[in-house]
């Protein structure tokens, strides 16, 4: 027993120095963060400092502007995911394979997600540039389009530029994914599939599918927070516009804290944003297991 | 076991000793002050011209070592967010919007007693309207910058015209004789992106026909009938073609590119724009360009916008008086004149320099000395930058046509009301 208490306080004295640096880094900015949303802390209000409760909390709830953030942030997710979820796995299927050059293209199909996003944001503007970019360049020689378009000035195509820009970059990493959870399935069966005459469809849908359930749902989830983390990609291509239509709620509460320096809302957006990520990886969850049940 | 853990325990204190000594400062040489100074990348004095200013600086104070940091302009306000109360940063580059809004905020020190000791009188107005606000000075006027017109005058010449237009509606004739010609397609390029460049557009266009966003009192007036003429008129000058439609995605840098590639006859921008487009190395168009003021309308003879740009310092700065030192050197009247290819001078008598006058290049000398006497506010109130959001956007919806002008300034309007009221 004293051995055993000895032991945990040794043990307790080893990794302290990381908890400080945890406790620094990462629990005291969620917990100042907090009470950023809880005090008003608009550096030019005069209530500065008092305790506002849940004010910020229902004023973002009940703005029109938020919810229309909301909107076009479940936007960019859903059709980001479904794109990366799809191309991943098309592409994993294709790595799977045996043929000449299969290893040098699982070692660069990495790249994309390896580019830092500054670089690959600025790579996608300038290829979607209405007045230079390469795009409107080959689709006009293409005889596809009658003259240059405005790609990233046209409130309806901007936000598809930026999810593109986003699959490109984000899709090399469900590959490994799915790749990874590919090569460890258990191969017999598809074996015995084919013998038995089942075409490569039935094999995908009845076999493949339902095996790689779990990792798409992680992906799934994993990708889900992520997107609603983004900045980098509307920051470096759109800056929000245009007329808002790629203002996302990462972004306003962006702009809330360094353009109005209004930390209270930038921190009452960044704890709904939060929110609104524990609710979606729940349900991803219960789907999971839901599914489990079923099998 | 016990050896183990007596070794682990000297590696984990050794390994903090090192952390903390790497992670800690080292201090000042024997009685060597150091600053931090920000500074913008682009626009204004370019980054060879701010780092041999202050080469020069620190040459003559050998006891003041400054070490400058270049960021893009939109990094400028987060960083002193961010750096402003513990001294991150000492002297900082800031915008003529800013000063309100920082002041109010207590980012930055109020240095009217020591601005009030220059020869205010030979300092231009709107240099000195950088920095100021309700009566108070927060910086010091370094950056003295406006828009002015650029014109393609080999193009002009293809179609019979010798002269730069003296209105915007003479603009639009000229342009559009080009276009007929098949000289260029889009004969006016602008920046209209939703960013701060659409409100300085804006501003010019609004001032072109007499309008304002705030009046003396800086009451709110967007939706002036003024303004609604502005709006108006510049839609319209977007849907009759001589507009480049992707003016809409274009910041500053994009004008410049697009005229210099050719793909232009006009074009509003910032002072740097007239060393770059007579440039072989930098444009396709060099030789062929001139400057000249911001035409106007009707009774307006020209209206410019303020892009001034004051140097503060920050209320966390620990050397106030060697910061002031610092920022007074670079504000002086030799480092003005030697260095004004690319910003001009904030006192009058420079201009009649001859150093100014060839480094900057008579045309730009000679225009300036006409369009300061035109030059436009942005609002000078603390909620500015929440506002200018809010106008961007709406700007941008009315010029997509997704809302009509009358109704994209009267919500302009309300915002502006609802903010003052707060």
């Amino acid at each position: 027993m004293k051995r055993r208490r000895e032991e945990q306080r040794y043990a307790w004295t080893l990794i302290s120095p990381a908890m400080v640096v945890v406790f620094g880094v990462i629990i005291a900015p969620l917990f100042a963060t907090l009470v950023y949303s809880l005090v008003h802390s608009d550096l030019m209000s005069s209530q500065y400092g008092e305790f506002a409760g849940l004010h910020f909390y229902l004023s973002a709830l009940s703005s029109r502007e938020f919810w229309a953030d909301l909107w076009r942030t479940l936007d960019f997710t859903v059709v980001s995911i479904v794109l990366e979820i799809t191309f991943g796995l098309l592409i994993a299927l294709l790595l799977n394979e045996r043929f000449p050059g299969v290893r040098f293209l699982r070692s660069i199909i990495i790249i994309p997600w390896a580019l830092p996003t500054v670089v690959s944001g600025s790579l996608w503007k300038l290829i979607f540039h209405g007045e230079y970019g390469v795009l409107n360049e080959i689709l006009l020689r293409l005889k596809l389009i009658p003259n240059f378009r405005s790609w990233l000035g046209n409130p309806v195509t901007a936000m598809r530029t930026i999810i593109i820009a986003d699959v490109w970059k984000m899709a090399p990493l469900s590959v490994i994914f799915f790749l990874a959870a590919l090569q460890s399935s258990n191969k017999d069966i598809h074996e015995a599939a084919m013998v038995d005459g089942a075409n490569v469809f039935q094999r995908f849908f009845k076999l493949t599918l339902p095996d790689l359930m779990p990792t798409i749902i992680i992906v799934a989830v994993m990708r889900t927070v992520d997107k609603f983390k983004s900045f980098d990609l509307f920051y470096l291509m759109t800056r929000g516009g245009p007329s808002n239509a790629t203002r996302t709620l990462m972004y306003d509460a962006y702009l809330k804290a360094f353009k109005h320096l209004n930390f209270s809302q930038a921190a009452t957006y960044s704890y709904l944003i939060a929110l609104f990520v524990a609710l979606m990886t729940l349900a991803y969850v219960k789907m999971m297991r839901r599914g489990r049940e079923t099998i | 076991m016990k050896r183990i853990r007596i070794v682990m325990s000297f590696i984990l204190v050794m390994v903090m000793l090192f952390t903390f000594t790497a992670c800690a400062k080292p201090g000042p040489a024997g009685g060597e002050i150091t600053l931090n100074a920000l500074f913008m990348k682009q626009a204004g004095y370019s980054e060879d011209e701010v780092t041999a200013m202050t080469d020069e600086f620190m040459a003559a104070n050998s006891n003041i070592k400054i070490n400058l940091t270049f960021v893009a302009y939109e990094e400028l306000e987060p960083k002193i967010l961010a750096s402003a109360e513990s001294g991150g940063y000492d002297v900082v580059l800031g915008d003529c919007i800013w000063p309100p809004a920082f002041a109010e905020a207590k980012l930055v020190l109020d240095v009217t007693d020591k601005v009030e000791k220059l020869d205010l009188d030979d300092i231009y107005e709107g240099a000195l309207d950088s920095c100021k606000y309700e009566g108070k000075y927060y910086g010091l006027p370094w950056l003295n910058d406006v828009q002015y017109l650029f014109y393609n005058e080999a193009m002009l010449e293809q179609v019979g015209i010798s002269k730069p237009p003296a209105s915007w509606s003479e603009m639009f004739e000229f342009a559009q004789k080009i276009k007929d010609a098949g000289i260029v397609e889009y004969p006016v390029v602008s920046s209209w992106a939703q960013a701060e460049c659409m409100i300085t557009a804006f501003t010019v266009i609004a001032g072109v026909h007499g309008g304002a966003f705030v009046d003396a009192s800086n009451n709110p007036t967007i939706n002036s009938a003024e303004n609604l003429t502005a709006l108006e008129f510049w839609v319209e000058s977007l849907n009759n073609g001589l507009i480049n439609p992707t003016s809409i995605e274009m910041i500053e840098d994009d004008v410049l590119n697009t005229f210099c590639a050719g793909n232009a006859a006009f074009a509003v921008n910032w002072t740097y724009m007239n060393s770059v487009m007579n440039d072989p190395e930098q444009s396709a168009v060099a030789g062929q360009c001139k400057i000249a003021i911001i035409p106007g309308e009707g009774d307006i003879v020209s209206a410019t916008v303020n892009g001034g740009m004051p140097l503060m310092i920050t209320t966390g700065c620990k050397h106030p008086d060697e910061a002031w030192e610092y920022m007074l050197y670079l504000s002086s009247k030799d480092v003005q004149a030697k260095y004004c290819a690319n910003a001009l001078p904030i006192w009058k008598s420079l201009y009649t320099d001859s150093r100014v006058i060839e480094t900057a290049g008579a045309d730009l000398v000679e225009a300036s000395g006409t369009q300061f006497q035109y030059i436009e506010n942005r609002p000078m109130v603390p909620y500015y930058s929440e506002l200018s959001t809010f106008m961007q956007a709406e700007l941008q919806r009315a010029l997509l046509g997704n809302v009509s002008a009358k109704d994209a300034l009267d919500n302009m309007q309300q915002k502006a009301l609802d903010l003052a009221a707060k």
